[in-house]
């Protein structure tokens, strides 16, 4: 199978996506000739194979990119336009949630958005947290939008594609750390349904449900964890809204203890919504407090130091499995 | 150039008909618990609706924003569903779930009505980037006020926009308030328009109470946009004679100078003209003026007659497929 990195991934689908339907482009600031390049990067390649008409390298303008996103999806192409960090979501938020979310409602239902949003986030590069700024739980929080933020290549690919052909805005989110660590893609065409975890390892002592570049953590946490005997339940959102409450629900009534892991800092996050649905739904088989391994709740610090301590890690993830197994 | 007869009669019809809704509106809005939220008229600025909507094609597109009444009449919007979906019934355009402040009417391609000032330009850039890539002989226009041309929206579009020679039409309705703030006290250039040469597009100032050359313009703009040469701006003056919205007391605004743009309203500008030129006869106007006031008592007795949406209705219409 190749190896490819999430970035390749995205770029597989985005190609893939953009020859089978002639409605797709794409647009953002650099996606056509970016400040790099390198053939890791998502949109690496597309300007050469697509054209300009079909890859839009836009000025510095987010409101813009965003507003072009929902005013062509109104009007029937399928846009995949890219916020190039996921901080630099409040320059295009009005567009995103005044607007991608909102209008079908206020049609009644007569209008369609199918457009897709893509940004880059994640702690790691030391580049400060006006570039790395995890807002997953701003945009879960605004009815009417999908958001996609997956943890693996292969899960992206699929994933967008399916975006791409949803009828509905989805935001989704990729982790720049992964687009350098190159993981098994299939070679043959697949669809990944937005809306459905997937359990990455199966355990019986305790569920952990994370997504994005944190399911890397979790699954090393449970390796450690397994020597000592304690075997770790890893779920793997992939998708947060709409959010597969079966999986999770089925896990944690299976093991009866749950940790929620995630890189964003932690007051409002999202680990708290999974606390809630469980709380609400499977408290019967509840057989500890719960407990969330989150970023504190700082701005992500830049020096390497810092920033190692602000990403959570196995060690800490072990630890707060440990205080309630 | 002159404006053929049949334009002229469409315009007035428009005109007479966006008055007529919304002077019934004034009423209305007034009774306890008959309109809900607020009301936001448009009474004096109705030629800025009428004229720009009489140069374009049916499938053009319309963006406009909370003053939008006349705007969508005016592109051929029924009443019946405007004033039902104004008075939250299931019979509305938008099935109670816009209410008067985003009405959308995407069959007449009126596909949204947005109330975040600014908010149209840079949906304006996506559907005209849509008529562009699908090679389509339509224009997108946005309508927006002059205290939308402050806000950043107004800047990143227009720099888009002008880039990529979309094919918009950007309308300021410089009705002289942006909220309680007078033009000059919110924005130092004297134009709205001069702003257009800062992203290389035509500025034109239009006489808004003028609905002959509003539509004068807005074909030149629409040439300008299919031949390929991008969008343009065009500033109509014009003025806000109600408040910002029907609770707005108007404190602020002198009584004189109400009184003077009163005095400049847009229907007998038109139909003066008109009649001085034969175009139309007293009786003609008077019929006109009755049919319209028709159309309008039908949409509010369809309004009243139609019920509530159910309250589970409410959880429809968020997304296509969850």
């Amino acid at each position: 199978m190749q190896q490819l990195g999430m970035g390749q991934a995205v770029n597989q689908a985005l190609r893939e996506e953009m020859q089978r339907d002639s409605r797709v482009f794409i647009a953002g600031e650099g996606v056509g000739v970016s400040i790099h390049d390198s053939p890791m990067l998502p949109t690496a390649g597309l300007l050469g194979e697509f054209g300009p008409g079909r890859v839009k390298d836009t000025p510095v303008s987010e409101a813009a990119i965003a507003g072009l996103a929902v005013g062509a999806a109104a009007a029937g192409l399928r846009p995949v336009v890219e916020i190039m960090f996921n901080p630099f979501f409040t320059l295009a938020s009005d567009m995103i949630v005044n607007h991608a979310a909102k209008l079908r409602y206020l049609s009644g239902g007569k209008s369609t958005f199918p457009l897709v949003i893509r940004m880059k986030s994640g702690a790691g590069f030391g580049a400060g947290c006006q570039h790395s700024h995890n807002l997953e739980a701003w945009v879960a929080h605004c009815p009417g939008l999908k958001v996609i933020m997956p943890s693996t290549p292969a899960d992206a690919k699929g994933l967008l594609k399916a975006a791409i052909r949803d009828e509905d805005p989805v935001i989704f989110i990729e982790d720049m750390m992964l687009y350098f660590a190159p993981g098994p893609v299939p070679e043959e065409p697949y669809l990944i349904p937005i809306g459905k975890a997937e359990v990455k390892r199966e355990g019986s002592d305790v569920t952990v449900v994370t997504w994005s570049k944190m399911l890397g953590v979790a699954m090393q946490a449970a390796a450690q964890l397994a020597e000592e005997g304690i075997d770790v339940e890893v779920v793997d959102l992939r998708t947060l809204v709409p959010l597969d409450k079966e999986t999770i629900l089925q896990s944690t009534r299976k093991t009866g203890r749950l940790v929620v892991l995630h890189e964003a800092s932690r007051t409002g996050g999202f680990a708290g919504e999974i606390c809630a649905v469980v709380m609400e739904e499977a408290f019967g088989s509840m057989k500890a407090p719960f407990r969330r391994v989150t970023g504190p709740d700082i701005p992500v610090p830049a020096s390497p130091p810092l920033e190692r301590f602000y990403i959570p890690d196995a060690t800490k993830l072990v630890a707060a499995v440990k205080e309630i197994v | 150039m002159q404006v053929s007869k049949d334009k002229q009669w469409e315009m007035l019809r428009t005109l007479l008909l966006a008055r007529s809704f919304e002077d019934a509106l004034v009423e209305l809005c007034k009774v306890q618990g008959k309109i809900p939220g607020m009301m936001i008229l448009c009474t004096g600025q109705e030629a800025v609706g009428s004229g720009v909507c009489a140069a374009l094609s049916p499938e053009d597109v319309i963006l406009t924003n909370h003053r939008s009444h006349s705007h969508l009449l005016a592109k051929g919007a029924d009443p019946r569903t405007l004033m039902a979906e104004i008075y939250g019934k299931a019979t509305g355009c938008n099935r109670g779930k816009s209410g008067t402040l985003h009405l959308a009417v995407p069959e007449v391609n009126a596909p949204c009505t947005t109330t975040v000032v600014g908010g149209g330009l840079p949906l304006a850039v996506g559907f005209a980037f849509a008529q562009m890539y699908r090679q389509e002989r339509t224009v997108t226009v946005c309508f927006f006020g002059d205290g939308a041309a402050d806000e950043g929206s107004f800047h990143e579009a227009l720099n888009l926009a002008s880039l990529w020679k979309l094919p918009v039409i950007f309308v300021c309705e410089n009705n002289l308030y942006a909220g309680a703030q007078r033009y000059e006290e919110h924005t130092r250039v004297q134009n709205v328009a001069d702003r257009a040469g800062a992203y290389a597009m035509p500025g034109e100032i239009v006489d808004g109470n003028d609905a002959l050359a509003v539509y004068e313009a807005t074909r030149r703009a629409r040439e300008r946009a299919l031949g390929g040469l991008g969008p343009t701006l065009i500033e109509c003056k014009t003025y806000r004679c109600r408040g910002h919205g029907e609770s707005d007391p108007q404190h602020y605004q002198p009584r004189e100078e109400i009184q003077m743009w009163t005095e400049k309203c847009p229907l007998p500008r038109l139909h003066g003209e008109m009649l001085a030129q034969g175009l139309i006869t007293p009786q003609e106007l008077e019929a006109l003026q009755a049919e319209v006031d028709r159309l309008v008592q039908d949409a509010v007795r369809f309004a009243e007659e139609s019920p509530y949406p159910e309250p589970h209705e409410a959880l429809e219409d968020v997304l296509v497929a969850s």
